[in-house]
């Protein structure tokens, strides 16, 4: 993205059109995180940093809508920028009027820029009511009429703010200078950067000047250290300036972020309404710096860079005088670092402690490149397979280093498949983050009081699953709000508080993630579940645990809420969470305590594209087995099978009953060695039910890589998808849930 | 009404394999040895070959891969019933291109069961 900073530079007569998708991209991100603040905003406690922060959301799609000439978007966000403007400055209190509306803009902002992405197809979404309605809340205030709309022109706007900013921000840094400060010096771009260790060298030579400490700048042509002084800024420069000239360095001052959200009004003051032009990454950048420079130093740096255009750290740069201090005081990376790092997740609270480097800059890359990615490593992974295969043979004595050589190319490869799937990794707040607006809709729809509560959304999962765990997920936390939840009034009742509290939470066990829904609502009532069952003739009774009882709720069309909503409830909903949740080789477990709430726990594998299986051998063949379906195997008597109506087979396993499947038969296997038979029993269990795989002989338990047998064949009744093993085979892997359902009916 | 070839030098081994397939209602024909199921396999055609290995004139091997060059035998399931049951004989057997091995003695209820899969 840096790289496009040059062309942007050269004026209005390059094509625009190439960076629609990236804005596109950042004005989605955006208006989430502007959502996200919006329903996190105490209104009675809202403070200038979450203010900002929104209005900074806001600010950047105006600015981006406007340079891309989108300007229905532009006008909405303008006026919304002009209330939130009102809000930051304490003009207006806010309200959940306010907030409403500012949601619904951000709707409204969404499908306008879904149309434009689509090719301006379809009627646009008319705003004027929105627009209206925002500028009656901003003129709320009675001091100022709304701003007339100004129809922002997209051509670029670089008004020489630097003079205004530069002394503003210097200020904190120069003011800090009694005490230890911790500060990051950056030295650089030096011809010679050996230069910039004499610095180092200071330290060591003059007592009491503090200490420092290399950090790695991410350039070769710049040092970075850590410094810790009671020096002021100025005292240093002027040490410093005997080494390398003055304007090479930037001094960054960590502690002073804290003390910056005057300076950051100071500063916004003058700079009203700063040009929005040709930056076509550096507004958004502001969300990601955030993180790291501290709230204050991103409204600088958010204006400041709005301002320039070409503020990108290089010293010298025409009309920018003494840029050196500012940047340094605004944000410590160059601005490049700084643009490369906007494709960051947004989401990040800006209040994030000032932890993490903008140096760990992300890159954005299309998932065709990713998959193809785990696709060649998956094929490398099998030819390693089948290269230690053939190696087996060879005499340890006379091959040690092609050996050890294979050996080594063996941990390699496996490093780099682990590597490589984490890139599909995604942290769960991707998921989680959608829940809190529809919470709250729903909370408001059904008149209920509820708290949402997050937990562990670090937590990585494949996107993959992230994809197809994300409308179970919505199915069971809606359940816990319009089922769990109970009314404000029934609560106090039952001697609970008004507010009914749903926690979300993600963690790994093991080799796979468990997502626990959990609410504090009234739980599920056993008797309830239990007559429910005898009404529909299922085989219950009084005996059993609790456990069971809960996975009677997983039943085709079972549902115990006495009122049919129109949120959930209809009686479809379980049964299709679990069958879902199942196709992903997962789980899921209910536990509950009537009065006190319920907990639905589901447990996934950590990814799709690879599965411990067990490989099994029948007749000629080889099949998978995903190993979590595994429960038990051992030899059997053949007179341990009986036959029963219809040529169903059973098997007693410890006094209980479970159906058998011949795979020979099943998969019509060929066989050449009639001396062996099927005569090792594999206890498979899947929806709930177990039953009973015969096989020929248990091969040994591996990771497979798993392939899609639809796309590349077709599909094929029992099988979920294929694999090649070590030899060069293919064995399909075998659907658990498929074969269970096979023996019910 | 499926047509099974059963070769084997032994007569009485012959006399109870005919037996169990015939009580299953297949129609057999039997040969003394490889060279003679070798020539009543060009004058019919049949479902299903059995044969034993350690024969006079030609073994089962033999005459497996002697059948398998006829064009009317190249999918013929052929069943070696013998008493070798070394991997390395499996492995010549199926290198010579029979469908399935089995080992005597038998038991006349697998050797069907056997038959039946087989013969689709």
């Amino acid at each position: 993205m840096a790289d496009t900073h040059q062309d942007s530079g050269s004026g209005g007569d390059i094509d625009l059109s190439q960076f629609y998708q990236i804005f596109f991209e950042e004005a989605g991100e955006n208006l989430d995180l502007m959502e996200q603040m919006l329903l996190n905003l105490n209104l009675e406690t809202a403070d200038d940093e979450e203010l900002n922060g929104i209005f900074r959301c806001a600010h950047s799609v105006k600015g981006g809508a406007a340079t891309f000439g989108f300007s229905d978007v532009a006008e909405l966000t303008h006026q919304m920028e002009s209330l939130l403007d009102r809000l930051r400055r304490h003009e207006l209190q806010p309200n959940a009027a306010m907030v409403d509306v500012l949601l619904e803009s951000a709707d409204a902002s969404r499908s306008l820029l879904a149309r434009h992405q689509s090719g301006d197809e379809g009627e646009a979404l008319p705003t004027t009511d929105l627009v209206r309605r925002i500028a009656e809340l901003a003129a709320g205030g009675g001091v100022v009429a709304a701003k007339p709309v100004v129809a922002p022109v997209p051509v670029p706007v670089a008004p020489p703010v630097a003079p205004v900013a530069a002394p503003a921000v210097v200020a904190p840094a120069a003011v800090a200078s009694n005490g230890s400060r911790a500060l990051e010096i950056r030295v650089g771009p030096l011809e010679r950067p050996t230069q910039a260790d004499a610095i180092q060298e200071l330290f060591r030579d003059i007592p009491g000047l503090g200490s420092i400490r290399a950090l790695d700048s991410g350039r070769s042509d710049t040092r970075l250290f850590a410094v810790e002084t009671a020096s002021s800024d100025d005292d240093l420069l002027d040490l410093f300036t005997f080494h390398v000239s003055r304007d090479q360095i930037q001094i960054s001052d960590k502690s002073a972020a804290a003390a910056a959200p005057a300076v950051a009004s100071l500063v916004n003051a003058p700079v009203a309404d700063p040009g929005y032009g040709f930056f076509d990454d550096l507004p958004p950048a502001a969300p990601a710096s955030a993180a790291a420079a501290g709230p204050a130093a991103v409204a600088v740096a958010a204006e400041a860079a709005a301002g320039f255009g070409f503020f990108d750290g290089a010293p010298g740069l025409p009309g920018t005088p003494a840029p050196a201090v500012a940047v340094a005081v605004a944000s410590p990376p160059p601005a490049s670092v700084a643009a490369s790092a906007s494709v960051a997740k947004p989401g990040v609270k800006p209040a994030a402690a000032p932890a993490a480097q903008p140096e760990a800059a992300t890159i954005r890359v299309a998932i065709s490149k990713v998959d193809q990615l785990i696709n060649l490593v998956g094929e490398l992974v099998i030819t390693q397979a089948m290269l230690a295969q053939n190696s087996r043979a060879l005499d340890p004595a006379v091959y040690q280093q092609l050996l050890t050589g294979l050996a080594d190319l063996d941990r390699n490869t496996r490093d780099l498949q682990e590597s490589v799937m984490s890139i599909r990794m995604i942290p769960m707040s991707i998921v989680f983050s959608r829940f809190p607006r529809m919470l709250r809709d729903l909370a408001g729809k059904l008149g209920k009081k509820v708290d949402f509560v997050t937990q562990g959304e670090a937590t990585e999962l494949d996107k993959g699953l992230v994809e197809k765990i994300t409308d179970p997920l919505t199915h069971l936390v809606r359940n816990s709000c319009d089922h769990g939840i109970e009314m404000p009034a029934e609560r106090l009742a039952a001697g609970k508080s008004e507010t009914g509290t749903i926690t979300l939470s993600a963690s790994h066990q093991g080799g796979s993630i468990v997502i626990e829904v959990r609410d504090d609502g009234k739980g599920l009532s056993r008797t309830k579940i239990l007559n429910k069952a005898r009404e529909r003739g299922l085989d219950v009774s009084d005996q059993m645990t609790d456990s069971e009882v809960w996975q009677l709720i997983f039943a085709p069309g079972f549902s115990t809420a006495e009122v049919v909503t129109d949120v959930s409830g209809r009686g479809v909903g379980m049964d299709v969470v679990k069958r879902n949740i199942a196709a992903l080789n997962g789980t899921v477990e209910i536990d509950s305590a009537e009065g006190y709430g319920m907990k639905v726990s589901v447990r996934l594998p950590l990814t799709l594209a690879i599965m411990d299986g067990m490989s099994v051998g029948v007749g000629e063949e080889v099949y998978i087995l995903p190993l979590s379906s595994v429960v038990e195997s051992f030899q059997v008597k053949a007179e341990a099978v009986s036959t029963v109506g219809q040529g169903s087979q059973l098997v007693k396993v410890r006094d209980e009953y479970m159906p058998v499947i011949e795979l020979e038969k099943v998969f019509q296997v060929p066989r050449f060695d009639f001396e062996k038979s099927s005569d090792i029993m594999v206890v498979v269990e899947a929806d709930g039910s177990r039953v009973v795989l015969l096989v020929d002989e248990l091969l040994g338990q591996q990771q497979v890589v798993v392939k899609n047998l639809e796309s590349n064949y077709r599909k094929v009744p029992n099988v979920s998808g294929a694999t090649i093993l070590g030899d060069g085979k293919v064995a399909l892997i075998l659907d658990t849930g498929a074969l269970v359902r096979r023996t019910r009916h | 009404m499926s047509v099974i070839l059963a070769v084997d030098d032994s007569p009485s081994m012959r006399k109870m394999v005919s037996f169990t397939l015939i009580g299953a209602g297949y129609q057999v024909v039997e040969a003394v040895d490889g060279q003679d199921a070798f020539e009543k396999a060009q004058l019919q055609s049949f479902d299903l070959v059995l044969t034993d290995q350690n024969m006079p004139r030609m073994d089962g091997l033999g005459l497996t891969k002697k059948l398998r060059e006829l064009p009317q035998f190249k999918s013929t399931p052929i069943l070696m019933l013998t008493t070798e049951s070394s991997d390395l004989m499996k492995q010549a057997g199926r290198a010579a291109g029979a469908t399935g091995w089995l080992v005597k003695p038998f038991d006349p209820v697998k050797l069907l069961e056997v038959i039946k899969k087989v013969i689709r």
